[in-house]
């Protein structure tokens, strides 16, 4: 007989329904706006449930829940505007050994996430926070890479006793200038087999011959690569200082890297953390020569001249004793014998050694911490807009080197204890391997991110009615079954961006508004299939039949097609439109399948296996 | 109920020098437009620093614009967004100041103009994008068109016959530049979620001429009587209504994104809309009338050998 499903198939489809509401579920109850306490090493602290809950009393906060959990201590809130409140005291109640963070709690019970059933992850337009894109300066990080090799190369040929005239870098190749051919020749064989990311070139200039190395193009490409990995990493740990619950932070193109902070507000305090691509340099200061003549255009060959924040000149020494990758660890506190704010500094092995010698031989001496920072600047440059990075570094503090000291040592002369903490948090996140700028930078306001949300919902709910009431008007009972498949078919999506936690944003929204629209089309192409069927004069079960199958392929070209664009949106778009792209792929998959095998379901339980006269179309 | 109770019988074909001159009016206009207005583009793509902040009460754009003329942003754009409560200011990109620098001096010269209003503002949302950032976007922006169109074309090269295929995308060419024109025409924000709708649009649009070319196809196939200009018209005809149906479903809700879905995706739903209807235009004129006009016949599309009709069965 036409028109019955093996009972498999039906079994399969409710299968399907089952888990697709069970995923989807979680979304129903939404979630609260919420505080995430934990302490700065990692452990559970039993006390600090009773602490914040003694706060948040004292400042008259309202609360709806508060919990102890593996992840520390979470703190439920009924409004935003409560949680922004709670997170200012909580912070400032606990002190720096714990990191507040701000985070979104999902209110479903217990037993749904036992099945690791979560709601879908909101983009930052519909829950506000902070998005960067960050600009990572490769070509910086090749030139320090390859800065990095003079010193070897001198040593190098220095311990083979190879004559060299010079080794220097010049832009993105080093020169190495040779008294003869033959010296030239022996430093060749001795150089190639030792750097194998280096291809090297001979050149006669001068009269003298030279040897020019370049990096390779696969050693470029895996610098830059791991540049960017490095930098994703620092960004990682200064974001974990900052406190933010779920951030992401992935690469994008080549040398790009997205930062986005969910709840964050104060753009100016994050960038700071970020942004500030800061690193320390300690140099001796140059006490042989005067200020003043420096000042004056003549700088000491091995000298530098630097400058406080105040204006104030500096002369240091050229060579740089310790960098800021050598740091292990930083922590601010109050020096024990004056009372001052004052950052504690652990360094690594190479840096301890360095240090240990260094403070030796120059017992009494000043010795000054170099801050270097990384902004950016956009000039005109013939009419054309161009984003230049402009590195300033600044002496933060001098002093005096009191004794022999290596692994752990302490800053002071810091203005407040804010500086102190905020020093801290730049050193212990560690160095960049290559400096970055921003971008793109986006903030969205909390209240934005919820009236785009209720916007968005809104606009679904009602698309949909409308399209339910048009459907049950103009086929009938058939209408009324693609409704059905239309209300599962929104399940599954919101089921399937849950499960694949892909972030759902607000063109994301009008994707699954737009999917609405167009899974219809499958059931109308069928149900004007069958109703020609009819016209024609086959029996109500043959058109049934008929009308499946003859509009199935019109509908696999239809959504194909549309299947290549959404593909293409993906691969080369971003962000939003990425979100787009997936909603609008998922819901051209799930609607498929309830379209044609859903109503096809349900219409055969009705119909199928029986005589019929006539056709509820 | 039904749109059509019985089988229509419109010459659609026999319209098509009319077809022809209304769809090549419209792309002259769409065009003029794009060349001598281009696009309005969003900050997505020129680069710069947006801040939209919301008032607790209605507020003048004079007002707005006076507070920040006073503190040099003269080329600020100011309008309202949504409401009349709230404010959106685009500030282009200047030598010497941070995005930062500038979002904060466009909110403390606002603060300070409502010290005269005795309105509290807040801020809702604050971008800023590179310069660098906007011009690749929209390089990608057109590559991706590209790159769409072309994977299409080669879809339903495979799938029917190159006379389709050329007339497919030469309608989906025909919306997109008219869907764009629209938005030169009338300078309407051309930013990112609007990109994506006019890529949703050659999505759709194809999806609608797919349904035609199928049904032509099989048309062809079946049909003894009449040459391709009977044969295509009474193709349309029959999907006529399912044309409409399905155009008009996603016509509401994409009618109910723009009135209900906020301001932040009003371009979307606009770009929807024009793209919607342009595409049931285009696929019922355009691509049909230029595969006929192209010299389409029957001989084209009876099955080759290896691509049985099986393989259309589910």
């Amino acid at each position: 007989m036409l028109n019955q499903y093996p009972l498999w198939k039906y079994l399969l489809l409710a299968g399907i329904l089952i888990v697709g509401a069970l995923y989807a579920l979680p979304n129903v109850y939404g979630s609260d706006p919420a505080l995430q306490i934990t302490t700065r090493s990692g452990e559970v602290d039993v006390g600090a449930r009773d602490k914040i809950a003694q706060v948040l009393k004292q400042h008259n906060i309202a609360y709806r829940s508060i919990s102890t959990g593996p992840n520390g201590v979470l703190v439920r809130f009924k409004s935003v505007e409560d949680q922004l409140k709670a997170n200012d005291d909580v912070r400032n109640a606990l002190g720096s050994n714990y990191i507040v963070a701000l985070n979104l709690a999902s209110a479903a019970p217990h037993w749904l996430s036992d099945f690791n059933a979560r709601p879908m992850y909101l983009g930052l337009d519909l829950r506000g926070g902070l998005h960067f894109l960050m600009q990572v300066d490769t070509k910086a990080a090749l030139q320090k890479q390859l800065e990095g090799y003079v010193g070897d190369f001198r040593n190098s040929l220095r311990e083979a006793k190879i004559h060299y005239r010079a080794v220097m870098r010049d832009k993105d190749q080093l020169e190495l200038k040779f008294p003869n051919v033959t010296e030239r020749d022996k430093a060749y064989s001795h150089l190639s087999g030792d750097y194998r990311g280096l291809s090297f070139t001979e050149q006669l200039r001068d009269g003298y011959p030279y040897l020019i190395a370049k990096f390779t193009p696969s050693k470029v490409r895996d610098v830059e690569k791991t540049a960017v990995q490095q930098n994703i990493t620092t960004l990682r740990k200064r974001v974990n200082e900052l406190g933010v619950a779920e951030p992401i932070i992935q690469q994008e193109g080549e040398d790009r890297i997205v930062v986005q902070l969910p709840g964050i507000q104060d753009s100016a305090h994050a960038k700071q953390i970020l942004g500030a691509t800061a690193t320390l340099e300690f140099h001796l200061v140059d006490v042989e020569h005067s200020v003043q003549e420096a000042v004056d255009g003549h700088v000491p060959p091995g000298s530098q001249l630097y400058h406080w924040k105040s204006g104030k000149p500096e002369l240091l020494k050229k060579r740089v004793i310790v960098t800021g990758d050598q740091i292990t660890d930083a922590s601010s506190g109050f020096d024990q014998q004056t009372g001052q704010p004052s950052v504690n500094v652990s360094l690594n092995g190479t840096g301890a050694r360095i240090m240990a010698k260094t403070t030796q031989e120059n017992l009494k001496k000043p010795m000054a911490v170099v801050f270097i920072e990384q902004k950016t600047r956009t000039k005109m440059v013939d009419g054309k807009k161009v984003t230049t990075p402009v590195t300033t570094k600044e002496v933060i503090n001098v002093a005096t080197i009191q004794s022999v000291f290596s692994r752990r040592f302490q800053i002071t002369g810091l203005d407040s204890a804010r500086e102190a903490h905020d020093l801290a948090l730049l050193l212990r996140a560690g160095a960049l391997a290559a400096p970055m700028h921003i971008a793109e930078e986006r903030t969205i306001g909390p209240s934005l991110g919820k009236q785009n949300i209720d916007q968005g919902k809104e606009s679904v709910i009602i698309g949909f009615v409308f399209v339910l009431v048009f459907m049950a008007l103009y086929y009938k009972l058939f209408g009324m079954i693609a409704n059905v498949a239309l209300a599962v078919n929104l399940v599954l999506i919101v089921a399937l961006l849950s499960m694949l936690q892909a972030t759902l944003t607000l063109p994301g929204i009008a994707g699954i508004v737009l999917t609405v629209g167009m899974s219809v089309d499958a059931n109308v192409l069928i149900f004007e299939r069958i109703r020609e069927e009819l016209r024609a004069g086959n029996t109500p079960q043959a058109s049934i039949h008929a009308g499946y199958e003859k509009a199935f392929s019109t509908i696999a070209d239809a959504n194909i097609t549309t299947l290549i664009a959404a593909v293409v949106l993906y691969a080369l778009g971003t962000g939003p439109v990425q979100g787009f792209a997936v909603t609008l792929s998922l819901g051209i998959a799930t609607s498929m399948l309830t379209a044609i095998m859903g109503t096809r379901a349900i219409a055969n339980l009705i119909y199928g296996g029986r005589r019929l006269s006539k056709l509820s179309i | 109920m039904e749109i059509f109770k019985k089988q229509t019988h419109i010459d659609f074909i026999g319209k098509r020098k009319l077809a022809f001159a209304f769809s090549a009016t419209l792309i002259i206009i769409a065009l003029g437009a794009l060349i001598t207005r281009g696009l309005n583009f969003g900050l997505d793509f020129t680069g710069g620093t947006l801040i939209e902040v919301g008032y607790p009460n209605s507020v003048e754009l004079d007002t707005v614009r006076k507070a920040l003329e006073g503190a040099g942003f003269d080329d600020a754009v100011v309008q309202h967004f949504g409401t009349s409560k709230e404010v959106l200011v685009r500030v282009a990109p200047r030598e010497g100041m941070s995005s930062a620098q500038i979002g904060d001096q466009v909110i403390s010269a606002l603060r300070k103009g409502r010290a005269n209003g005795g309105q509290d503002i807040e801020m809702r949302r604050q971008e800023f994008v590179g310069p660098q950032v906007g011009d690749e976007l929209k390089e990608d922006g057109g590559i991706a068109m590209l790159v769409a169109l072309g994977c299409i074309l080669i879809y339903v090269t495979l799938r029917f016959e190159y006379r389709l295929s050329v007339g497919s995308v030469a309608a989906l060419v025909h919306d997109t530049v008219i869907t764009i024109g629209v938005f030169s025409l009338f300078q309407l924000q051309f930013d990112l979620t609007v990109l994506a709708a006019v890529l949703a649009v050659i999505g759709y649009s194809l999806n609608d001429t797919i349904v035609v070319f199928d049904r032509i196809r099989e048309n062809f196939r079946r049909m003894r009587k009449g040459g391709p200009l009977e044969i295509i018209n009474a193709s349309i005809n029959q999907t006529l209504s399912r044309t409409i149906m399905t155009s008009g479903t996603t016509l509401l809700v994409v009618i109910a994104l723009y009135v209900w879905g906020g301001e932040l995706i009003h371009g979307f739903a606009t770009a929807l809309i024009v793209g919607i209807v342009i595409g049931t235009y285009s696929s019922i004129y355009v691509a049909s009338a230029l595969a006929m006009a192209m010299g389409l016949n029957k001989a084209d599309l009876m099955p080759v050998k290896k691509e049985g009709a099986e393989l259309d069965r589910p």
